[in-house]
């Protein structure tokens, strides 16, 4: 399944704060844990989340500050901040109300005939 | 092994060519290497040759262009090139904040070396004999600091040192020995053209005592208009921070022109030359040049001026009234025009072919000519009539100094046009006429005074 591109922009947000929340981590695992979350099934392309972690610190939302890796190379490393969390929170109840909305339709497949012309 | 190096230069290649975009900072790449690397070690765990793991890791981190563009979004101020808070590891040298130190060391000196004079009594803007002792020494405050700092920052040999004083000491005793007149004609030349002189002086530690060299002498060109553009800029700040002194101690009853006009002008002159100078080193493969962009705003609009005069003459049959102020109207025009044409050449690739705006530079350099000559032609009569007083002899002297310039520049620009000469001899015969304005810089100075009795 491939999910569509605007929908890949608007959740990354949230999923990158709510994987912080979790714990200080880096790019790279992010990613990997950003794919595990979601079986394979969301590909971002790795080197787009470095602007957008960029975007966070900006906003105050993540603090960055280098540490090092297993093997002794600089690494930069992000936590949450009080305000991430309370970002978090919002996002989270956002989501919520958009999932439950999708969720009392009933679930119809779509039918690309009955699709107004 | 050559394996593992092969990768090691893949890798290399890759961040280099990340970091040549301006809004990818060296720590990005580095957060950015971080990444592929753990990626690619991923892949080797998972039975990749080095090969294969490095062009996986590449592709999924994306295109380098699109990334780059992101990041460009995310800091646009990154593509202004900042000049002051220059980014931290951006291939700075350890020298420079020694200079930014000796800058400001220098200026502050400079600004001491100023109100030295008054400890012996000599009143800065108090009328008669003081304050024409400040206009005639008023660049032997600063230039020496100029001269010491360039030679500090090029380390100049110890026997240089030697060879930049003596001019610098010979215009000292020049201008303070010799018996000037309060109000005489020549006190102010001297107090005009000293600056010239010490300024072409100065191009001798600019270039680390290497000033023969035509390369040398058209960088000591480019740093004058940057600088002459800072200094600029700085002193419309600096008037700015005075006018807004006086306006807001006004207000609570205090009057502060005397602090302002008797220390902080002054001073602040007197350091800003120091401080631009050091802006202008500073700054030099950050920033675009600003005076070829002025030039080639400039030149169209001065070439169009000059037509409309001449073709305004030729309609009306008015002749040029022959005032007082017409010739040094007429020097300043050509020094304005030699200005453009300095600093378009100072700017242009000597090796590409000759163009549209070469032709423009040509019609400005020959509409002045004609003017200037038109001007000439006029003053002459009167001159023969009622003699040579200084200031008519420095103005006359000068005017005939830029014609030949300009002149001789016409003669190669049109030469160069029809492809008869390369560009360089135009180059070449504005850096080697540089000695004729020194001299006749220094004849103003140091003789005037004596053929015409210091009238």
């Amino acid at each position: 399944m491939i999910i569509d591109k605007d929908l890949v922009a608007a959740s990354a947000t949230p999923l990158v704060l709510a994987i912080l929340s979790e714990g200080e981590s880096y790019g790279y695992a992010i990613i990997k844990r950003v794919a595990e979350l979601s079986g394979g099934e969301l590909q971002w392309t790795d080197g787009m989340l470095y602007p957008l972690l960029h975007r966070l610190e900006r906003n105050g939302l993540v603090e960055a500050f280098w540490g090092l890796s297993e093997t002794g190379r600089r690494r930069k490393y992000y936590r949450l901040t009080p305000a991430g969390s309370e970002h978090l929170d919002r996002q989270r109840r956002q989501w919520r109300v958009v999932d439950e909305a999708m969720r009392g339709i009933p679930c119809l497949a779509i039918d690309p005939a009955a699709q107004p012309v | 092994m050559t394996n593992k190096s092969n990768l090691e230069e893949r890798i290399a290649q890759w961040r280099q060519y990340l970091r040549s975009r301006p809004a990818v900072h060296a720590a990005d790449v580095e957060e950015l290497e971080d990444h592929l690397r753990s990626q690619i070690d991923a892949l080797r765990g998972a039975g990749l040759d080095d090969d294969e793991a490095f062009l996986v890791a590449v592709k999924r981190m994306g295109d380098q262009d699109t990334l780059a563009r992101e990041f460009a979004n995310e800091y646009s101020e990154r593509l202004w090139k900042q000049l002051v808070g220059a980014p931290e590891n951006d291939a700075s040298s350890p020298a420079k904040p020694r200079h930014a130190a000796l800058a400001v060391g220098l200026a502050i000196a400079s600004a001491v070396a100023f109100k030295i004079p008054e400890l012996f009594g000599l009143r800065f803007l108090e009328p008669s004999a003081d304050m024409s002792f400040y206009m005639r020494n008023l660049s032997l405050f600063v230039l020496p600091f100029l001269a010491v700092f360039f030679a500090v920052k090029r380390g100049l040999p110890r026997s240089g040192w030697f060879w930049l004083a003596v001019p610098f000491a010979a215009a000292g005793l020049v201008v303070n020995l010799l018996p000037f007149k309060p109000d005489g004609h020549t006190g102010m030349l001297a107090a005009i053209h000293l600056p010239i002189a010490l300024w072409l002086m100065a191009c001798y530690a600019y270039t680390g005592g290497q000033w023969r060299p035509h390369e040398q002498r058209m960088n000591y060109v480019r740093f004058s208009g940057e600088w002459f553009i800072y200094y600029t800029l700085i002193a419309l700040g600096g008037g700015a921070l005075m006018g807004l002194t006086l306006f807001i101690f006004k207000a609570i009853g205090l009057d502060a022109e005397k602090a302002l006009v008797g220390w902080v002008m002054p001073c602040g002159a007197m350091g800003a030359v120091i401080v631009a100078a050091w802006l202008v080193e500073h700054k030099q493969s950050v920033i675009e040049n600003m005076a070829p962009v002025l030039t080639w705003l400039f030149t169209p609009l001065f070439t169009a001026l000059l037509l409309v005069f001449v073709a305004a003459m030729v309609w009306t049959g008015n002749p040029i009234g022959v005032e007082r102020e017409v010739l040094i109207g007429f020097d300043l025009l050509l020094v304005v025009v030699l200005g453009l044409l300095l600093y378009a050449i100072s700017a242009r690739d000597p090796q590409a072919p000759p163009g549209r705006f070469d032709v423009l530079q040509l019609l400005l350099v020959a509409s002045a000519l004609v003017v200037d000559a038109l001007a000439l032609w006029a003053i002459a009569a009167r001159i023969s009539e009622a003699g040579f007083s200084p200031n008519k002899t420095a103005a006359l002297g000068l005017n005939l100094l830029l014609l030949v310039n300009l002149a001789w520049s016409a003669v190669l620009y049109a030469r160069f046009l029809r492809r008869r000469v390369p560009f360089t001899r135009l180059e070449r015969w504005q850096t080697a006429y540089m000695p004729a304005f020194a001299v006749w810089a220094w004849i103003v100075t140091a003789l005037f005074p004596v053929i015409f009795n210091y009238r």
